[in-house]
């Protein structure tokens, strides 16, 4: 039987706020364990949480940048159950009335535009760090809790079960990765766990209403770890159905080595958390005012700075899309254009030289130490020939190490392109003189042999040589013989 | 009318072990609970919001400035075991 692949998603982001969603410890990552505490996130009693101001603006600006309605009555509830990852035996979300519902995100796939729903946005406390002694969570003797990540806020985005594949589900990621970066509320940076996805998937037999029984998939750190587990899942689910068999309703969990996912416990339906509201908080009143306020702070988001760099620009659909997935390549592109004119040119450089150099250092594009003015001085250097594009290469990945400016690298280094007839000149003679055999070769007709001897030169110069200045002066050279 | 199995989950969500005679007991005292509260169902409530807090207030917010935290030494003063500066656990799952 042919079946259909049912994909929601519920992404977990960190707001970038100075403190704790309900207390004011600090949210940096990282520190001793249990020494970002205090009495409110530790949940000892008596103590009351307040919420933080920014975390409400985060999560109305996440919103609206999600085409998301909201809500002017919103409020805090406990989602009660037992994990050591909380104190309270409860942790702080929203149920009934989230602070952000019915959005979107538009993707681009293969087979066209999608629009994908956005259910809701809320806020809520992150739980602690549980480390498991042993080898996995199911063999360990017992776990160590670390509250320093308790309480640091969170919104949880959920999506509407629209995604049918893999292609779908990274491509709703990296469109509302770019979202979030572009309003500044997150890093949102997967591998440092400032961006968690579950997956929520599901099979139906192809042309069937109903959704199928799903299961949901935690602890998912990378692009690559949703896409395995997607095609992984699906064999799954495929084998369970064929064999006549049922799928369990379950939170399952991925295991990135073995590239399996295993079953966690059974999926608790939300009744079980007997959720009520929180009596020490407040319920939330947001104005009009407030929501437009916020609004008009946000600036432009990727699918139409996609749009207008590819009219105005008048760069490739793809490198629009490469460049607008990241806030930091925007950025980055902008600077370079403020300054210098030819936009393909500027992409070609930035898909190719710049982001080879960080994905082999594994490096965050935030960490590139080359200003956007020195990169568009770079591009000038080359547009007048000071220096070949070959040249260009070396300083630009010297630019990259030190940050230096292209002219001090060029001094410093000696790699200004030699474009002086005289200087070059004796080059041509002594390399035409060392290789009679492919003047020869030129001479009977073998145009081949002259890009050998251009070849010969270049080396010669260490890359230094103006090419077309080597051309002429070689032609009539072998031309005068 | 609350069921016995009803009895059983709650305990089981909530982590209370509770033997046969409490079961029957509590099973017995909640229908009771409900029972009454379904009176409170006779009420109109048409065009009533639901309550989300019992004070008239609402928008308590905190400036995001950073303030002291809790020493270490201090945060475990109270936890019966501990290793590496974290709380000992027993094992969860």
């Amino acid at each position: 039987m042919d079946y259909e692949v049912v994909i929601g998603c519920e992404v977990h982001v960190e707001l970038k706020t100075k403190t704790k969603i309900f207390c004011n410890c600090p949210t940096d990552f990282g520190g001793e364990p249990n020494t970002h505490v205090c009495p409110v996130c530790l949940g000892l009693p008596g103590t009351l949480p307040v919420l933080n101001k920014k975390v409400l603006e985060y999560a109305i600006k996440a919103g609206l940048a999600m085409n998301c309605e909201i809500a002017h009555f919103s409020k805090f509830d406990r989602k009660n159950y037992f994990y050591p990852d909380l104190t309270k035996a409860y942790q702080i979300s929203q149920f009934d009335l989230p602070i952000c519902k019915h959005g979107y995100i538009d993707i681009e796939t293969s087979e066209g535009a999608r629009r994908i729903g956005i259910t809701r946005i809320h806020m809520e406390e992150d739980a602690g760090k549980l480390v498991h002694q042993g080898a996995t969570i199911t063999t360990s003797a017992g776990s160590l809790a670390d509250y320093n990540r308790a309480g640091v806020p969170l919104i949880e985005i959920v999506s509407e079960p629209d995604m049918r594949s893999a292609e779908d589900v990274l491509a709703f990621l990296t469109n509302l990765k770019a979202i979030i970066e572009y309003t500044g509320v997150s890093d949102a940076r997967m591998e440092q766990g400032s961006l968690r996805c579950d997956v929520n998937l599901s099979l139906r037999p192809v042309g069937q209403k109903e959704f199928g029984t799903r299961a949901e998939i935690k602890n998912l750190n990378s692009f690559r770890a949703v896409e395995r587990v997607i095609k992984y899942e699906i064999e799954r689910q495929t084998d369970i159905l064929e064999d006549g068999g049922k799928v369990v309703q379950e939170t399952r969990t991925w295991d990135d080595g073995k590239g399996m996912t295993f079953s966690l416990r059974s999926k608790e339906d939300s009744d079980e958390y007997r959720y009520f509201p929180d009596p020490d908080l407040t319920p939330i009143v947001v104005t009009d005012a407030y929501i437009e306020e916020l609004r008009a702070s946000l600036p432009e988001m990727p699918q139409v700075k996609r749009q207008r760099m590819i009219e105005e620009d008048g760069l490739p659909e793809y490198d629009a899309g490469v460049i607008t997935a990241s806030k930091a390549l925007v950025d980055f592109y902008d600077g370079v254009r403020a300054h210098y004119t030819d936009a393909k040119k500027i992409s070609n450089w930035i898909m190719v030289e710049l982001l080879a150099k960080v994905n082999a250092d594994g490096i965050d594009l935030s960490e590139v130490k080359i200003q956007p003015e020195q990169m568009a001085a770079l591009l000038k250097l080359v547009d007048s020939g000071e220096i070949s594009g070959k040249i260009a290469k070396k300083v630009f990945s010297e630019m990259f190490a030190t940050g230096k400016d292209p002219d001090t690298i060029i001094k410093e280094q000696g790699l200004v392109q030699i474009s002086d007839e005289g200087a070059l000149k004796n080059m041509v003679a002594a390399v035409v003189e060392a290789n009679p055999k492919s003047v020869e070769d030129y001479k009977a007709g073998k145009k081949k042999a002259m890009g050998f001897l251009v070849g010969q030169i270049m080396k010669e110069s260490k890359g230094q040589a103006n090419p077309a200045v080597i051309n002429k002066l070689l032609t009539e050279k072998l031309d005068s013989m | 009318m609350i069921s016995k199995d009803v009895v059983e989950k709650v305990a089981k969500l909530s982590r209370l072990d509770l033997d046969e005679a409490e079961i029957t007991l509590y099973a017995e005292q909640l229908s009771q609970i409900l029972d009454t509260m379904a009176g409170l169902q006779q009420i109109d409530t048409e065009g009533v919001a639901p309550l989300a807090h019992v004070l008239p207030i609402e928008n308590v917010l905190r400036e995001d400035e950073v303030g002291e935290c809790f020493t270490q030494e201090k945060v475990l003063a109270n936890a019966p075991e501990q290793s590496e500066g974290m709380f000992q656990v027993p094992k969860i799952v």
